[in-house]
């Protein structure tokens, strides 16, 4: 199977300033971060998870505690997997209860992803509130779910593959559109 | 009736020597063997390209009739011989009930007689019910047709015994044929013992169990003069024992089968219960003694053991599983592919391993061509190919290790008594 | 062709997998793994084990799934392990033993798989006297088996939490000196143990009578030894098979008390290992014969953890084979 590059959506500074944004909107809408936490949801969740937490503490000066879940024993397609779906450990080394959980994660498609997560927060503790904060949404929407903080609206269609990139894994910051050729 | 088996290769294992030669026979019997032959009216076998071979003779089958005809009868075990290629079988006596009396010898002889495939000379029980204590009526038995005494299955455990019956033996003239196995030493084992087991987890029988049966059986033939025959060898080390008693003198044959000859403890890997056999398959070192045994001459006789099962009997754990496989329409295949294409033995020696030997051992008139010997004849296309296909089996037993096998060198016709039997046709 | 960096595992699966059901895998036994897949499996091990951790013991991966649990043996410990593992999962487990089925009225095993493929299972766990159990039932069914011990041959899950539990208390296996003390001969456990240690670079040395070895095990890779004292030298771990009384009436072992004279661990010979060697014990203990009590119970046996561990391995394994399986 072969992929075109059909657009870039962002580059490097465009994530930049959608991250920078998104921190702001965060403080504004709880009004302070001191009940908050990030929750990065494996595998690209976890680095923008980490580079929400460091511009809030730019803009407000203290720090959100980051945690990582790995949603996988969740899904709701695990069988329709391939014989290796690698699990990761899932790292939220406090307590969510009562907090206001705020869930990281690159792309926001079909929502059942977000299903998962939420799901798995659950099992963790009874936060008092979950927000989603997603880079990307590009639409087709499977559940009834909206992100409080999306990055980049775009539309697409189901052809087509959102490829977020990010230099922590990636090796790069950007984010494309990505068609299949056949 | 007469019939011509026209420019084959005819193979004479008494000279140890294959010629060109036509073949006449007239109604049972061979009527002249010459180069060019000529009979008005006679049916022509084109024989060309192809070899004439005495007609081959399976000393160790398992017919299972009476008893258990669900796994064989003598019918379809008769006619798998004869797509094998064999004239004539000798049935084992581990019937039920057992070929310890002259009726079941009377039964399996008119069960054959009216099958009308491959000749069966029964094998009698040395002890009632092959219980291994008292002796079965080793002479009733032979007046009824018994060629040899075997407790085939089972070894005769008690050393006592088994002296007597050699004793008895031979006073009869027949040979006695032992399965040699210390059935404390093999401790229940269901495979050869050594690493491939270990690894398993399957209970070994080591080749001692064989070993030490083969030299107390050797010494009880030197005791009492009987000839003794030791089935389905296995082992280097019986093999060795066997040389150094017939180069003591000891009147002692031996059988191995096209199995043993073949394959290892290997084909048991994945608990391939199709490879599960008693004795049970040994290592390459043994598999390359057992050769050797038949290239020098120690090993007398290529039986098949042919042990047919039915399909849920091997389709089982594998400590549950039956032993045993067919080995009557795979018989000619492996010994040329195995032994004639790889060198160990010539063309000849497979007539005397496979007839003429046997013939001789059981005191039958058989293992030659020529004019006035019973028409019983092989003929064989060393050059015909086949990948075993178990389906296509005569027998009922399609419980063989060699499914999908490519094997060269395959029985074309078999004849017996004059009456031609061409395989697949 | 473009690599595809920065597509996450669900999109590249839902482009190369395709929603195909993939033919099923099963864990038969540890000869027949490679490192990476013991790996694989120790590795899935670590989130398993967080998850039994936490006050809600539950996720959802396998709901809806049914694993049979078919014990033709008698075990409390390894079918609970396994039962626990699976309702861990979410996932519904149906126990069949040997004294409550048709086992017993002479039932097949060939007609047991029969039953177990019409009543829709979606894994097996089988445990079975006969070696090769597993394989006949792999055979027959479509349906991943996970063997929970087959006769003399394999106990894999075994192995696997014990391997599990000594790279969290050793950090790696390369190098470490293991000592297998006991009826190697018999047990499945330490055959399983010896595939998978020496796979993943442990130097593996085995102790017992020739009566309890069996044929050729030098092959596997392995130091043998009959006395202890000569195995234990700087040891870092030592695993502890259990003696059954029986071996005596077999005329394996001249007596039970002799064995536990010449090969039970006691004090002495365990101060022979390394100062922070562990002691394994598959279970259950005879205290007295292959094990003294102060050991047993003693600061340096992970005997409890490997009983957690063996959870948390099953639930890894479990979770792996029902990968690719289809909805």
């Amino acid at each position: 199977m072969n992929f075109r590059v059909k657009a870039i959506i962002l580059d490097r500074d465009g994530i930049r300033r959608a991250l920078t944004r998104i921190a702001h909107e965060i403080i504004e809408r709880n009004k302070g971060v001191d009940n908050a936490v990030l929750i990065g949801i494996r595998r690209r969740g976890v680095p923008l998870a980490l580079r929400l937490a460091e511009k809030i503490k730019q803009i407000e000066g203290c720090t959100v505690p980051v945690g990582f879940l790995d949603i996988t024993l969740y899904r709701d397609d695990l069988t329709q997997l391939g014989y290796h779906a690698k699990l990761s450990r899932t790292e939220v080394p406090f307590p969510v209860t009562d907090r206001t959980v705020i869930l990281v994660d690159d792309v926001l498609y079909t929502g059942r992803t977000v299903r998962a997560a939420m799901d798995a927060i659950m099992d963790l503790g009874r936060p008092k509130a979950i927000q989603l904060a997603s880079l990307v949404d590009r639409g087709h929407r499977e559940l009834p779910i909206r992100a409080d903080y999306v990055g980049k609206n775009v539309p697409t269609s189901s052809r087509e593959i959102i490829s977020v990139q990010v230099e922590e894994i990636d090796g790069q910051d950007q984010v494309l559109i990505l068609e299949k050729t056949e | 009736m007469r019939l011509i088996i026209r420019g084959g290769t005819v193979v004479d294992p008494v000279r140890g020597r294959m010629y060109p030669s036509d073949i006449l026979i007239d109604g049972e019997r061979v009527a002249a063997v010459e180069k060019r032959v000529q009979a008005r009216g006679a049916r022509v076998l084109d024989a060309k390209g192809k070899l004439v071979l005495p007609g081959l003779f399976d000393m160790h089958v398992h017919l299972r009739e009476p008893g258990q005809e669900y796994k064989e009868t003598v019918a379809t075990g008769t006619k798998a011989a004869m797509r094998g290629g064999f004239t004539a079988v000798a049935a084992m006596p581990n019937t039920a009930p057992v070929t310890d009396t002259p009726e079941v010898i009377r039964y399996v002889l008119e069960k054959a007689r009216d099958a009308g495939y491959a000749r069966v000379y029964p094998v009698g029980a040395i002890t009632r019910g092959s219980r291994g204590d008292e002796l079965s009526e080793m002479g009733a038995l032979r007046e009824a047709g018994a060629v040899a005494y075997s407790d085939d299955g089972r070894p005769v455990v008690s050393a006592a015994v088994m002296r007597r019956a050699m004793e008895y033996a031979r006073m009869l003239g027949v040979p006695v044929i032992s399965h040699c196995e210390d059935l404390t030493l093999a401790g229940g084992g269901v495979m050869h013992e050594g690493f491939t087991s270990t690894r398993l987890g399957l209970r070994g029988i080591p080749a001692a169990a064989e070993e030490v049966m083969v030299a107390r059986d050797i010494i009880l033939a030197e005791l009492t003069g009987c000839h003794l025959h030791i089935a389905h060898v296995s082992t280097a080390g019986a093999v060795r024992l066997i040389r150094e008693a017939k180069a003591r003198g000891v009147r002692v044959t031996a059988e191995v089968t096209p199995h043993h000859f073949t394959l290892t403890e290997q084909a048991v890997e994945g608990f391939n219960t199709l490879a599960k056999v008693n004795p049970p398959l040994r290592t390459a070192a043994d598999v390359a003694a057992l050769r050797e045994g038949l290239a020098d001459g120690t090993i007398d006789v290529i039986a098949t053991d042919h042990a047919p099962h039915a399909a849920h009997e091997k389709e089982a754990e594998f400590d549950a599983a039956a032993f045993g496989l067919v080995g009557l329409e795979t018989a000619v295949g492996l010994v040329f592919t195995e032994l004639v294409a790889t060198g160990v033995l010539d063309i000849p020696a497979v007539a005397a391993k496979m007839s003429l030997n046997p013939a001789r051992i059981l005191g039958l008139p058989a293992g030659v061509i020529e004019p006035g010997a019973v028409a019983d004849l092989t003929v064989i296309d060393p050059e015909a190919t086949e990948i075993v296909d178990p389906a296509s089996f005569a027998s009922k037993g399609k419980n063989t290790p060699f499914g999908g096998y490519r094997l060269t060198g395959l029985p074309y016709a078999t004849v017996v008594g004059g009456k031609v039997y061409i395989r697949d046709r | 062709m473009l690599t595809i960096a920065g597509l996450s595992r669900k999109q590249r699966e839902r482009f190369f997998l395709g929603g195909k059901r993939l033919p099923s895998k099963h864990c038969l036994g540890l000869a027949a793994l490679s490192a990476k897949e013991i790996n694989e499996i120790l590795e899935n091990a670590v989130p398993m084990k967080q998850v039994i951790s936490r006050d809600i013991k539950k996720v959802p991966a396998l709901r809806g799934k049914t694993v049979v649990v078919l014990f033709y043996e008698p075990s409390t410990r390894t079918r609970v392990s396994f039962e626990l593992a699976a309702k861990h999962l979410s996932a519904d487990t149906v126990n069949v033993s040997a004294s409550t089925s048709s086992v017993v009225k002479g039932e097949s095993l060939v007609d047991t798989a029969r039953t177990i493929k019409a009543l829709g299972a979606d894994l097996v766990v089988l445990r079975h006297p006969s070696a090769g159990a597993p394989h006949l039932l792999a055979r027959l069914i479509d349906v991943p088996v996970i063997n929970a011990g087959d006769g003399m041959h394999e106990h894999p899950t075994q192995a696997l939490l014990d391997i599990f539990t000594l790279r969290e208390r050793k950090g790696t296996l390369k190098g470490l000196k293991v000592v297998i003390i006991g009826d190697i001969l018999h047990s499945r456990v330490a055959r399983s143990n010896i595939w998978g240690l020496t796979k993943l670079g442990a130097d593996v040395h085995l102790v017992a009578p020739p009566t309890l070895l069996p044929a050729g095990i030098e092959r596997a890779g392995v130091t043998v030894h009959h006395r202890p004292e000569e195995a234990l030298v700087d040891s870092d771990v030592v695993m502890v098979l259990r003696l059954q009384r029986e071996r005596q009436r077999q005329g394996l072992i001249p007596g039970v008390r002799e064995y536990a004279r010449m090969y039970g661990l006691n004090a002495a010979r365990l101060a022979l290992a390394r100062p922070d060697a562990v002691v394994m014990h598959p279970g259950p203990i005879n205290r007295g014969v292959e094990i003294a009590d102060d050991v047993a119970d003693g600061s340096r046996a992970v005997i409890t953890e490997q009983v957690t561990n063996g959870v948390a391995v099953r639930m890894s394994v479990l979770y792996l084979l029902t990968l690719g399986r289809g909805a």
